[in-house]
């Protein structure tokens, strides 16, 4: 792809978050868009954010799961950008309005105490520069038509990150079996999903070791403090204004989201 | 109840059959459509009451269909139950002969063990965990004797709710030690995670499929006694299996389980 459209691509997109627009897939309007071209797109309308006032703390993976990547027909996770401009802490209310058409997912947030840079990276190197980890929840978005994404598009579109919440206890990553602790979702007082962390490539720490050596590869590391988001551990759950929603991860502690 | 006693041995003789031959049927209450709950509990205790005859012990108890959605969608608010005979019992890491059923799979459970008697009405959660001795990971072979699955809740019941095999083992777990809501499963098989879920998917807490079982048998005048063994219901859909497969399970703080089939 040339240049000027991959410019246009980004502004467009970044265009739809600020105005709550949706665009039409992109990959309907342009043919063989590659991934490489996507994370480009996705880099503009990250650029306009920044330029805008806002700041990188930290990083989502997304498409960690087997049911989603045979979805999008790829074998291999993405990444999205997260901002100051995203975070919500524990017990804060979410406008629904400042949202497009948003999704719940229940993830293990890891916050990093040491720079750590790809590649070569192993999980053991991932868990000495993990300061812990935290019960989230991820607020995916879309920026395109009725979520009608293929890799492209929701790689371009910063993985369709939305919005994301921090619980309320940090936890020592050596303190917890993250393969099988379980993730249970309600909603309004009803469990809507249960999971475990083995939905992300086997375990969170994969999917962030995979992130990792993944932006090494590209000359990026990762500095400490930042929040790395490392992938849902079960179904997204619809959420409309009014609802109540709470994850509880075994081991590693809650989180709960209002939507007003 | 509305069958004759001679109907319900005909037809626990027929399922129990089915179970032994390895041989499929079309659900039963196509021929018996006023078949009623308490005919299905019957005829299974009359295929418990064939096996007791002929020498086998009962070793333990289940809970079946534990997930709100399946119940939502089978239009029932209550658990169904069963029991295990002790020929349904495999070692850790041992092998199911798939030539002895018909379409198994499989289903990650917590298993409970009891160390005092539960008896129902009344019986909550709070008096499941003051009973339980230790809990363990266990995984359900389950082979319903209906052709492709296709069954009503009653069939289900009289067919011993699709009990077939079952392993446990791993680490046990004394139950003020472990959250059983947020307890996190992972069914593995021939080394990938093929189902995963948390304890919560079972009634809530998998507990209350316990309570549910004590109440249950508690309107019928029996209590679950000392010392038994119940699996609390799967955690995630079941899972189907061929020969050559290795399914373990893994539980959180449980340590893991397996078995092989062949």
């Amino acid at each position: 792809m040339k240049q000027t459209q991959i410019d246009q691509l980004g502004d467009e997109l970044y265009q739809a978050l600020v105005k709550r627009e949706v665009l039409e897939p992109l990959t309907n309007r342009v043919d063989d868009i590659t991934i490489e071209d996507a994370y480009q797109i996705q880099q503009r309308m990250l650029s306009r954010r920044i330029e805008a006032g806002e700041t990188v703390i930290g990083k989502k993976i997304g498409v960690t799961s087997k049911a989603v990547q045979n979805m999008l027909g790829v074998h291999q996770p993405d990444f999205g950008w997260l901002t100051d401009g995203m975070v919500y802490n524990e017990g804060e209310s979410i406008p629904i309005d400042t949202l497009i058409q948003p999704k719940a997912e229940g993830e293990i947030a890891f916050v990093l105490k040491h720079d750590i840079q790809g590649p070569g990276v192993t999980a053991a190197d991932v868990l000495r520069a993990t300061e812990g980890v935290m019960a989230c929840f991820e607020i995916v978005d879309s920026r395109i038509r009725d979520w009608k994404i293929k890799i492209q598009d929701t790689v371009a579109d910063n993985a369709s990150c939305g919005v994301f919440v921090l619980g309320s206890a940090l936890v020592d990553p050596r303190e917890v079996d993250l393969v099988t602790c379980g993730m249970v979702l309600e909603k309004n007082g009803e469990v809507a999903v249960t999971g475990a962390g083995a939905a992300t490539l086997s375990s969170p720490v994969n999917a962030v070791v995979w992130l990792i050596n993944m932006l090494g590869s590209l000359g990026i590391g990762l500095k400490a403090g930042e929040v790395v988001l490392s992938g849902a551990l079960g179904a997204m759950v619809p959420v409309a204004a009014g609802d109540s929603l709470r994850v509880t991860i075994g081991g590693v502690g809650g989180c709960s989201v209002r939507f007003v | 109840m509305n069958l004759s006693k001679a109907t319900i041995e005909k037809l626990a003789e027929y399922l129990e059959n089915c179970e032994l031959n390895a041989e499929d049927t079309p659900k039963i209450t196509d021929e018996h459509p006023d078949m009623d709950f308490e005919d299905a509990y019957a005829i299974q205790d009359a295929i418990r009451a064939r096996k007791i005859a002929r020498g086998h012990r009962i070793v333990g108890l289940k809970a079946g269909l534990t997930s709100h959605a399946k119940m939502k969608q089978m239009g029932v608010t209550e658990p169904v139950f069963g029991f295990m005979a002790d020929y349904y019992s495999v070692p850790e890491g041992g092998e199911v002969k798939v030539s002895e059923l018909i379409h198994p799979k499989v289903e990650p459970e917590i298993a409970f063990v009891t160390k005092a008697p539960l008896k129902g009405p009344g019986c909550h959660i709070g008096a499941v965990l003051a009973a339980t001795d230790f809990l363990m990971p266990g995984i359900e072979v389950i082979d319903s004797r209906y052709r492709d699955f296709k069954f009503d809740l009653k069939s289900v019941v009289a067919d011993n709710t699709s009990a077939a095999r079952f392993v446990i083992g791993g680490k046990p777990a004394r139950p003020a030690d472990v959250d059983l809501r947020t307890v996190g499963v992972v069914l593995e098989k021939n080394g990938e995670p093929v189902a995963l879920g948390a304890g919560a998917a079972v009634l809530g807490h998998p507990a209350a499929a316990i309570a549910m079982l004590a109440n249950m048998l508690g309107r019928r005048g029996q209590e679950i006694p000392a010392g038994t063994l119940i699996l609390s219901g799967g955690v995630t859909e079941a899972v189907a299996v061929a020969a050559g497969d290795e399914v373990t399970l893994r539980v959180q703080g449980m340590g893991s389980t397996a078995l092989r089939f062949v």
